[in-house]
């Protein structure tokens, strides 16, 4: 008998059982290998965001607009929704105020809430704007240097280190 | 260094002590956290990394809440070390394979365990042995809040905890419990309990977490849903299920025993002849014929073992472990034939001269 996947000799007969079906697979000793230790799969969590925002959004949006989104970019940590959706890992604590509107039912969908209603930081009430605004800066100065503009680099630098200051809890 | 002496011991996870220890190994609380002032991980530049765990590790250092902390830089470490955390699951995987600055703090009972630019920033994790998820809850509590002393958490009045995976934010946290359940596996009803699992919300895991195989009969049992819901809530949804897991896998053991299964009798039997005799044996068989022994040890079938040493050969019989308590072994042919006479070491009995299986 020939293995299924290739045209060598099938060795291996396997009965495997999948949800209540019988599936009878006849493999040689190669292809019995990449069936019994499958490639290594992308975390559960990754496809589990990936999977709900592609259906989501063939639902809702035209191509056009699809686009457009996928173009959308945080201006504090500089990630594009079509990164976002591609990698299922935000960029920065502000993606969740930029990309509000596109994240809502995708918190929706997997956990049937939007709504925070456990511990809070006991130190509060919690302003992170200026913390928000570190990530930024540094992000224009490493940017800055890229560029050789190092007046601007400076510049920056000297504007991180005031709101450093500000911002120690 | 700290990790010959580690492998020496069994670690929290392993103690087999602890309320229902014959069926959950462990209970287990994580806590994502991150930094205000930086990027999620993802989009930190290695600047950014370093700064991180810099500036974490000094200002917990200074706070004396972690005095009986030891922290690690893992970028610094060897393979070996870095899977050796891994085995004792004090680090993830991911953290272990990770590239650029990244560190864990250990306390010396090896309960708590703060991962560095895991995932997130911060990953505050508790293990203990047996079941007990509110004591779990109440010290991870208690470490979340001396670190928040300390730094900025990236907080959303209405989302709560921001974390770098949408799937993980509000409370950023996650319980679980560690399973054995070899009877419900022979007995064929093991999916079934996982579908209705997961029917309320709770995913099963192997015994290395996420994308991880299930081995040796472990399984880790733990909540999806971290938004909504309070940390107590959290708590309560999952330590309300795991008593009727353990019920089923008892009540598959009795009926087990009560058909008198020789199957049973036959895997117990065979799989601690196997490792008391094998030339060669690779940890993944290890782990499997343990399950069975362990199996065999609660269900009174074998009288000259005890969990706390199947337990111990549990973690010793791992590559990394063995590695490092026999010295050298880089390939694993010669792994697995010093895993063979290790188990030999440890299981062979002395014989009575009454053992029925001699004379024939």
């Amino acid at each position: 008998m020939k293995c299924q996947k290739c045209d060598k000799l099938a060795t291996f007969h396997i009965t495997d059982l999948s949800g209540d079906q019988l599936l009878a697979l006849h493999l040689c000793a190669e292809c019995v290998k990449e069936y019994l230790q499958p490639e290594e799969t992308p975390p559960a969590s990754t496809k589990v965001v990936s999977n709900v925002i592609s259906k989501q959004l063939k639902l809702e949006q035209t191509t056009e607009e699809l686009a457009e989104l996928d173009h959308k970019e945080c201006p504090v940590c500089g990630i594009s929704f079509y990164e976002f959706r591609q990698g299922g890992r935000l960029g920065c604590p502000n993606d969740y105020v930029f990309f509000a509107n596109e994240l809502e039912p995708l918190l929706n969908n997997v956990h049937g809430s939007v709504e925070h209603v456990g511990k809070k930081p006991m130190r509060g009430p919690h302003d992170t704007q200026p913390q928000t605004e570190l990530i930024k800066l540094r992000r224009e100065m490493k940017e800055a240097v890229d560029l050789e503009d190092y007046e601007l680099a400076s510049e920056l630098r000297d504007r991180i280190k005031s709101v450093e200051g500000e911002s120690q809890p | 260094m700290i990790f010959d002496e580690m492998a020496c011991r069994c670690g929290e996870w392993l103690r087999g002590s602890g309320p229902e220890s014959d069926i959950v190994m462990s209970s287990r609380i994580r806590l994502a956290r991150n930094l205000a002032e930086y990027p999620f991980i993802r989009r930190c530049n290695d600047f950014d990394r370093a700064n991180i765990e810099v500036s974490v590790r000094e200002r917990l250092e200074q706070s004396g809440d972690f005095d009986d902390f030891t922290f690690i830089s893992v970028a610094e470490l060897d393979n070996l070390d870095r899977q050796l955390l891994v085995e004792r699951q004090l680090i993830s995987r991911e953290l272990s394979d990770a590239e650029g600055a990244r560190a864990v703090a250990i306390d010396e009972a090896e309960r708590i365990s703060l991962m560095i630019n895991e995932e997130d920033h911060l990953r505050l994790q508790v293990m203990k042995s047996g079941l007990d998820l509110d004591e779990a809850w109440q010290q991870i509590n208690a470490v979340d809040d001396n670190v928040e002393q300390q730094l900025n958490y990236a907080f959303h009045p209405d989302l709560g905890y921001l974390t770098a995976c949408p799937t993980n934010v509000g409370t950023g946290m996650r319980v679980s419990v560690m399973l054995h359940l070899p009877a419900l596996v022979i007995a064929g009803q093991i999916d079934k309990v996982f579908n209705s699992l997961q029917k309320i919300n709770l995913t099963v895991r192997g015994l290395y977490g996420e994308g991880s195989q299930a081995m040796g009969d472990f399984y880790q049992i733990s909540n999806q849903v971290t938004l909504g819901k309070s940390e107590e809530s959290l708590v309560e949804h999952v330590g309300s299920i795991v008593p009727s897991v353990i019920s089923y896998e008892r009540k598959a053991r009795d009926v087990l025993i009560k058909d008198g299964n020789h199957d049973l009798f036959d895997q117990v039997s065979r799989a601690y002849g196997l490792l008391q005799n094998a030339q060669q044996i690779s940890s993944e068989e290890t782990m499997h014929l343990l399950s069975k022994v362990r199996m065999g040890i609660n269900l009174g079938l074998i009288g000259d073992l005890e969990i706390p040493e199947v337990n111990k050969l549990f973690i010793q019989t791992q590559p990394a472990h063995l590695q490092k308590l026999r010295g050298g072994l880089p390939d694993s042919a010669n792994r697995n034939r010093a895993r063979a006479s290790y188990l030999h070491r440890h299981l062979k009995r002395p014989k009575f001269g009454e053992d029925p299986a001699e004379s024939n």
